[in-house]
């Protein structure tokens, strides 16, 4: 099947020039972007990584000597294009805070604890109809400099491949209800309310283990519908 | 039901240890700034370079991604119906700054890979650029210097003229294998190109 990848998806996306986010005013282009068709070099990616996930990458709570502190919690969804078929066989990574709300990166210096048994880093692939499943803590929210009382929301990191170099995907899951929203300049620089709340996890009783985890769901949707839509009407 | 795509945010200062270890975190990584397997044909380049911010400060905490075609022009995914996998070359690579901004990918020449209408491209690298401050990666290419191709080649052709050398990476002197420079500015007079797309 071949899919395209319509620029007009790009919508979704925050402005790369988010003036309250302040790390954006030096980092963001200010010439115009030149708009191209694709060519086969962006119609193709690495469709591999996935090999380097070994048995239990997925699993965050048992990388060390015994379980890190905090709410163990399953994060699974399902990645999906554009016309919700599921991507099988993509490379997700995922890096995160601790229950703490501190990074083990050196640069994270912020007065919280590190937690010996815990790095924050994770890999799976998608099965054969495009779902995916973490073990891992609830990450905490942590203080950053962007402004007086700057507090990051709770969120996951995910990096995502897909179909194609350019249905490359990093972006942050965040979860349901947190009340630190609508001061976060980077969870709002996506202006639509209805894609910035596609960055939110929903809380799944359903998949809840008893006596174990409580399950967030995330589904991730990336660029790539069919280049020859059937008429719908 | 899909209404549209999850949006991007910015990879933050604090992927390193999940993203691009580097032997510094307990993990280990999927990806590597060495493309080069023993198998593959072509000849060797390197191609290095740093990360300037608008202030003309380099960018320490930047990730970037190549996506290129082997020597015969044609990619590692099964959907370059062209494709002969003839080795182990895959074509993409990972690589963090360093705290001056630097960057290295080891690589191999690009072949020729045909545009939309089937005329050859220039040789060139896809780059993705990841950093705190980047809500959305940004896109651009790497042309190589002295490669005649780059003349005829229709994506060069739709960047005005006086900015076409920002994607034209320049071959370091020397006789040893080929080393091409690479700068990227994200911002100011010399701002690198980059694509929408």
């Amino acid at each position: 099947m071949t899919l395209a990848y319509p620029i007009e998806s790009n919508a979704a996306h925050p402005a790369r020039l988010s003036p309250g986010y302040g790390s954006t005013l030096k980092r963001s282009p200010q010439k115009p972007l030149i708009i191209m068709r694709h060519t086969l070099s962006e119609l193709t990616g690495p469709v591999y990584g996935q090999e380097t996930v070994r048995e239990n990458d997925h699993d965050l709570t048992i990388q060390h000597t015994a379980e890190p502190l905090g709410e163990r919690i399953i994060v699974h969804g399902h990645v999906l294009d554009e016309d919700g078929r599921g991507v099988p066989n993509t490379l997700l990574e995922i890096w995160q805070a601790n229950a703490c709300g501190r990074y083990i990166h050196v640069v994270d210096q912020h007065p919280a604890p590190l937690d010996p048994n815990f790095t924050g880093a994770g890999r799976a692939r998608s099965d054969a109809d495009g779902y995916y499943k973490f073990i891992t803590v609830k990450p905490g929210a942590y203080p950053w400099g962007n402004h007086h009382n700057a507090w990051r929301p709770a969120h996951i990191h995910f990096s995502v491949f897909g179909h194609a170099f350019v249905s490359r995907l990093v972006t942050q899951m965040y979860f349901p209800g947190d009340p630190l929203f609508e001061f976060d300049p980077i969870f709002n620089s996506v202006p639509d309310e209805n894609a910035r709340m596609r960055m939110v996890s929903s809380f799944d009783m359903d998949n809840t283990q008893p006596d174990w985890a409580l399950c967030y769901r995330f589904n991730i949707v990336l660029r790539g519908r069919n280049a020859t839509p059937t008429e719908t009407k | 039901m899909v209404k549209g795509i999850t949006p991007s945010q910015t990879v933050g200062p604090f992927f390193k240890y999940g993203l691009t270890p580097d032997g510094k975190y307990e993990w280990n990584d999927a990806f590597s700034n060495n493309l080069v397997t023993p198998d593959a044909s072509g000849e060797r380049i390197r191609v290095e370079g740093r990360v300037l911010d608008g202030d003309d400060q380099p960018v320490g905490d930047c990730m970037l991604e190549i996506w290129q075609a082997d020597a015969q022009g044609r990619f590692a995914d099964p959907q370059d119906k062209r494709a002969l996998p003839n080795s182990a070359f895959r074509g993409f690579g990972r690589c963090g700054t360093d705290p001056n901004g630097d960057y290295a990918f080891d690589t191999i020449r690009p072949g020729q890979v045909p545009d939309p209408d089937g005329k050859p491209q220039a040789p060139h690298l896809l780059l993705a650029i990841f950093a705190r401050g980047m809500l959305l990666h940004n896109y651009t290419r790497i042309y190589f210097d002295g490669e005649a191709a780059n003349a005829a080649d229709s994506v060069l052709a739709l960047v005005p003229a006086e900015r076409r050398a920002t994607l034209i990476a320049s071959r370091k002197p020397g006789n040893g294998s080929a080393v091409y420079r690479f700068d990227i500015r994200l911002q100011g007079d010399e701002e690198t190109v980059f694509f929408d797309i």
